[in-house]
C-alpha cells in the first residue's frame, strides 16, 4: 500500500467494471468456433482525428500527386524515401513492422476508403464510422457491440469474456448492449458519474466557487470526449504500445476477452504536419509500435487474429497553408494480424487530377469501408450478410461483405 | 452554527499551518490540539526538525561531481564515435536496423539523484507531526525558487540545493538563507551567474563576453526588495557587477575545487559600485556580501516578505494589521524567522481568517497521503501527479515559483483532475476505519453537515473517503 502505487502487471484487479463476475466465475467458456476449431480474435483501432492516407501509404506512381502534396510527399528514394510495397504505393517510414508484416503476407492496406459519411466533422464522422449507421446520431451503441451480441451460438461467448474495452472511456464502437471489461492503462481511473454527481451537490450546498469550477471541468470533460475528441495534440506513442501490451496480454489468455477496440488520440494534424519525419511520422510509430506489440504479446494467438485500424476520414490531398491538411474525405484502413491475407494494397484507384478528387479537394472513396468491416467479421466469426445488415450495419446494402481477407 | 474557539483552532492548527492531521493522530496529541492549538504548534518550532539528511542524499558538491563525470564519459564515448571508421561503424547500423536488442541506457545520475530526493522530501512530510515546519520549507524553497528544466545541473542539485541553503535557516535568519541561496551553485546555475564576466576583469578584457544581470534582477526583485521595492535598472547594473565571479568549477580546473562555490577574482569586475544610493568599495567576494546583508534588512524587503508570508499562510488578501505587524517583527528582529514565524502564529486574525484559499496540489496530495495513510513509497507515481496536477515538483514556469493565491489552483481542470486523484487514493487506502468515523476523527468539530451526511452516505467506502478528500473541509485552508 502506498501513496498513488501502481500496478505494473497487469491483473484482474485492474479490471474495470465486471472484473468481480469475471473473477468469480467458474465455468469455462466456450471460445472456439464448433465448427472449424478456431478460436479467432478481432482488434479495432480508431484513429481519432483523421488520419492523412495519403501521407500513410503514399500512392507514389501517380503522377500528381507529389505536386499535390507539397513539403509532405513521400518519394521514392531520397531522404523523403517511403518503404515500397509495391510499384505504386510507399508506406511511410514510420511503419517498419507494418512492412514487414506485409512482406510475409500478415497486412494489408484497403486505401481510397471511407464510411459512407460525406461531411467533415470529427465528432459526426466518428459517430458514423463507431457506430456503424449511415449517418450521426442514431444510436448509442457500437458496430462491434452488436456483433458480439449477434455472434452466432457456437461462437458465442459466455460474457464478459469476450468484448474489452480499452481506455479509460470505452470507445463508441464497443459500447452497448453486450456486456464487454473495460481496462486502462492509465493511472488515473474516470471518477464515477455517481461520485461527480455527489460531489457537485455537496459543493452547492457549501462552497459555490468550487461547485461552479468542478461543473465546468466536467463538462470540459464530457465535450473532450465527444465533440472534441481528436482536437488536442496528445500523441504519445509510447500510450498507444502501452494500450496494445495491456490487452494483448489479457488476450494471450486462455478465458480472456478475444475481441477488443481501442483509440489513439492526435491524428488532426492541420499543421506541420510532416512526412518522412515530424508529428505523423511519430503517431504512425506509435501505431506500428502497438501492431508489434500484439504480434509479440498475443504469440501463438496471433495466427488467428484480425486487426483493422481506421479513421473517421482522410484529409485533403493539397497541402493546406500550414504545412499540414485539412479535413477530407477518402483514406486508408490497416489490416493486420496472421488472419489477414495480407501482402496486398487493395485499391480501385481513383486518381488525383482535379477531375478525379472528391469536390475537388479530397482523395474520392471508392471502397465502402463497412464493406471491409462486414468482410472481416463475416470471414472471422461467420456472420450472415443479413445479420451484418440488419443489426450490426443498417442500410449498408450497396456495401456488399468484401470477400478473401481472411485466409482459410 | 457557531463552534466553540478551541475546535475551530484545532482543524485551523493543521490545515492552516500543516498539512492536516495524520490518519493515527493519537489522543494525547488531539488533547494537545484542544487545548492550545497556538502552543501546540509553536513546539514544534525547533530548528533542528528542518533539516533533512538521510541514506543516500548527497551533497551538491558530490551531485555536481557526479553529473561532471557523466557528461565526460558522454563527451568521450561521443569523440571515440565519431572517430570510428565509417566501416567499422555501418555493422552496428545495420544491426540496430534489423531490430537487435539494444544496451539498455543507464538512468541518467540526475534522474536517480532526483528520485531519491524526492522520496526523502515526502517521507518527511508524511511523517511529521503537524506538517507545519515543511510548509515553512516549502514556502521558502518556492520564494527562492529554482527549476530542474534548467539542465542537469539544476536536475542533480534540487534537492541538495533545498537541503543546503533552504532547511538551515527557516528557523533561522534571513540574511543567512539569502547569502546561501545566492551563492549556491544551483541559483548561480539556474540564474547564470556562474556565466557573468566583469566587462573590466582579467577574463573580459581577454574575451568576448560579459555581464549577464539575470541573478542581479532577481535578487532584488524576487528575492528582498519586490518589484516596487524602490530599485533601478542602474542599481541592478551595479548588483550584476559586484557579483561577477560568484561561480563554480567543473572537473580538471587548475585553480578551483569543483562542484562548490568560488569566487573567481579573474572574472570579477574591480571597483566600487553604487546600490541603492550607497558606494560599496570592498575587495572580491566581500563585496557582494555586504550588498547582500544590506538588502536582507532593508525595510522593503521586510514588507515584501511579510506579505508573501500572510498571504501563504492566511488569505490572497491578508489582513494588513497582520503584514505590519510582520514586517514589524522582520524588521526588528533583522530577519530573525523564527520570530516571524511566531508572530504568525500569536495574530488572533491568522486564526480567525475563513478558510478560503485552496490547498496547493503539493499539499492536497501530502495531506490526502497523511490521512489515508498511503506513505509514499516510490517517487514516480507522485512525480507524475503533482505533474498533471500543475505543480511539477521544483519546475515552476519561472524565477518566480508557483502562484500562491487561490485563484492559481482554482481551475475546472484542476478540480477535475483533484476528483480522479482523490478517487484513486481512495481506493488504494487499506484504512479499516469507515469514511464517516475518519471524518469525525480529522475534522472533529469543525466537520460540517453537510459533509459528514455526504462521507457516511456513500454508496461506498472508496467512494466515501474521495467525497471526504474532496470536501470544502479538505480543500481549503
Amino acid at each position: 500500500m502506498s501513496l498513488l502505487c501502481e500496478t505494473a502487471s497487469l491483473s484482474r484487479r485492474r479490471l474495470l467494471g465486471l472484473s468481480g463476475s469475471l473473477v468469480a466465475s467458474a465455468f469455462i467458456p466456450k471460445f472456439a468456433r464448433a465448427a472449424d476449431g478456431r478460436d479467432p480474435r478481432f482488434i479495432a483501432i480508431i484513429l481519432r482525428g483523421a488520419m492523412d492516407g495519403l501521407s500513410a501509404v503514399a500512392p507514389v506512381g501517380d503522377p500528381t500527386y507529389a505536386a499535390l502534396h507539397g513539403d509532405l510527399a513521400l518519394a521514392t528514394s531520397g531522404e523523403n524515401a517511403g518503404l515500397p510495397l509495391d510499384s505504386f504505393f510507399s508506406l511511410n517510414p514510420a511503419m517498419t513492422n507494418f512492412a514487414r508484416l506485409f512482406g510475409k503476407g500478415q497486412a494489408a492496406v484497403i486505401h481510397a476508403t471511407a464510411t459512407g459519411y460525406r461531411d467533415r466533422s470529427h465528432f459526426d464522422g466518428q459517430d458514423v464510422l463507431e457506430s456503424g449507421y449511415a449517418g450521426p446520431g442514431k444510436t448509442d451503441s457500437g458496430w462491434l457491440n452488436r456483433a458480439i451480441a449477434a455472434l452466432p451460438a457456437g461462437q458465442r461467448i459466455a460474457p464478459p469474456g469476450n468484448g474489452l474495452a480499452v481506455g479509460a472511456i470505452a470507445p463508441l464502437v464497443i459500447r452497448g448492449p453486450a456486456e464487454t471489461l473495460g481496462w486502462a492503462p492509465a493511472n488515473l481511473p474516470k471518477p464515477g458519474d455517481d461520485l461527480t454527481r455527489r460531489l457537485l451537490d455537496l459543493y452547492t450546498h457549501t462552497d459555490p466557487k468550487l461547485a461552479e469550477l468542478l461543473r465546468a471541468g466536467v463538462d470540459t470533460q464530457k465535450l473532450a470526449s465527444g465533440a472534441m475528441a481528436g482536437m488536442d495534440n496528445s500523441d504519445h506513442p509510447n500510450d498507444m504500445v502501452l494500450q496494445a501490451r495491456g490487452a494483448a496480454r489479457l488476450m494471450a489468455t486462455d478465458d480472456g476477452p478475444r475481441i477488443a477496440a481501442m483509440a489513439f488520440d492526435g491524428w488532426d494534424t492541420h499543421e506541420n504536419e510532416g512526412g518522412a519525419k515530424g508529428r505523423l511520422f511519430n503517431l504512425l510509430t506509435g501505431l506500428d509500435g502497438a501492431l508489434a506489440e500484439f504480434e509479440k504479446t498475443l504469440g501463438a494467438a496471433w495466427g488467428q487474429t484480425a486487426i483493422v485500424v481506421m479513421t473517421e476520414f482522410g484529409r485533403t490531398a493539397q497541402v493546406n497553408g500550414t504545412v499540414g491538411t485539412d479535413h477530407g474525405t477518402g483514406t486508408l484502413a490497416f489490416l493486420a494480424g496472421g488472419a489477414i491475407k495480407g501482402g496486398r494494397v487493395i485499391a480501385d484507384w481513383p486518381g488525383l487530377k482535379p477531375a478525379n478528387l472528391y469536390q475537388n479537394r479530397d482523395l474520392n472513396p471508392t471502397t465502402d469501408l463497412r464493406a471491409v468491416l462486414k468482410g472481416l467479421l463475416a470471414d472471422q466469426f461467420g456472420l450472415s450478410a443479413q445479420r451484418l445488415e440488419k443489426d450490426i450495419f443498417p442500410d449498408s446494402g450497396s456495401a456488399k461483405p468484401m470477400q478473401g481477407l481472411i485466409r482459410t | 452554527m457557531s463552534l466553540p474557539p478551541e475546535a475551530v483552532n484545532a482543524a485551523t492548527a493543521l490545515r492552516r499551518f500543516g498539512l492536516g492531521p495524520r490518519f493515527d493522530l493519537g489522543e494525547a496529541d488531539q488533547a494537545a490540539i484542544a487545548a492550545d492549538a497556538r502552543s501546540y504548534l509553536k513546539t514544534q518550532l525547533k530548528p533542528q526538525a528542518a533539516l533533512l539528511h538521510g541514506e543516500g542524499l548527497e551533497d551538491s558538491k558530490a551531485n555536481l561531481i557526479a553529473a561532471f563525470e557523466e557528461q565526460q564519459q558522454k563527451k568521450m564515448l561521443r569523440d571515440q564515435a565519431a572517430q570510428m571508421p565509417a566501416a567499422a561503424a555501418a555493422p552496428m547500423q545495420s544491426m540496430e536496423m534489423a531490430g537487435q536488442p539494444q544496451p539498455e541506457k543507464p538512468m541518467p545520475v540526475q534522474r536517480d539523484v532526483l528520485l531519491t530526493e524526492v522520496q526523502a522530501r515526502y517521507q518527511k512530510a508524511f511523517d511529521d507531526q503537524s506538517g507545519l515546519i515543511e510548509r515553512l520549507v516549502w514556502f521558502w524553497s518556492n520564494h527562492f525558487a529554482i527549476s530542474i528544466a534548467k539542465g542537469t545541473l539544476s536536475t542533480i542539485t534540487a534537492g541538495s540545493f533545498e537541503r543546503e541553503a533552504i532547511r538551515p535557516h527557516v528557523l533561522g535568519r534571513f540574511a543567512d538563507m539569502l547569502k546561501a541561496v545566492e551563492q549556491h551553485p544551483t541559483m548561480l546555475f539556474f540564474l547564470d551567474n556562474r556565466d557573468s564576466i566583469g566587462p573590466n576583469s582579467k577574463a573580459g578584457q581577454r574575451r568576448q563576453k560579459g555581464l549577464n544581470e539575470n541573478l542581479a534582477r532577481e535578487i532584488m526583485e524576487l528575492h528582498t526588495l519586490g518589484v516596487n521595492g524602490g530599485y533601478t535598472q542602474a542599481d541592478v547594473t551595479a548588483l550584476a557587477r559586484i557579483i561577477t565571479g560568484w561561480t563554480f568549477a567543473g572537473l580538471n580546473n587548475t585553480n578551483f575545487d569543483p562542484g562548490i562555490f568560488v569566487f573567481n577574482p579573474n572574472t570579477h569586475e574591480p571597483g566600487a559600485s553604487k546600490v541603492l544610493g550607497k558606494a560599496y568599495a570592498q575587495q572580491g567576494q566581500a563585496q557582494g556580501e555586504a550588498v547582500l546583508a544590506d538588502l536582507a534588512r532593508h525595510p522593503a524587503t521586510a514588507q515584501h516578505i511579510a506579505f508573501k508570508f500572510a498571504r501563504h499562510f492566511v488569505a490572497d488578501a491578508p489582513p494588513p494589521g497582520l503584514v505590519d505587524k510582520l514586517a514589524a517583527s522582520f524588521r526588528s528582529s533583522d530577519g530573525d524567522l523564527l520570530a516571524l514565524t511566531q508572530t504568525l502564529l500569536d495574530d488572533d486574525g491568522a486564526w480567525a481568517t475563513p478558510a478560503a484559499k485552496l490547498r496547493t496540489p503539493q499539499e492536497f496530495l501530502l495531506a490526502a497521503s497523511r490521512a489515508l495513510n498511503l506513505p509514499p513509497d516510490r517517487p514516480q507515481p507522485l512525480i507524475r501527479a503533482l505533474n498533471e496536477l500543475g505543480q511539477p515538483l521544483w519546475k515552476p514556469a519561472g524565477p518566480n515559483g508557483f502562484g500562491d493565491t487561490a485563484q492559481d489552483w482554482a481551475s475546472p481542470e484542476g478540480m477535475k483532475v483533484r476528483l480522479s486523484y482523490a478517487s484513486l487514493m481512495a481506493s488504494q487506502s487499506k484504512l479499516a476505519t469507515n469514511p464517516g468515523d475518519l471524518a469525525a476523527s480529522l475534522f472533529g468539530a469543525s466537520l460540517s453537515q453537510d459533509t459528514r451526511q455526504t462521507v457516511s452516505r456513500a454508496e461506498s467506502k472508496p467512494q466515501g473517503l474521495a467525497l471526504l478528500l474532496m470536501s470544502p473541509e479538505f480543500q481549503r485552508r
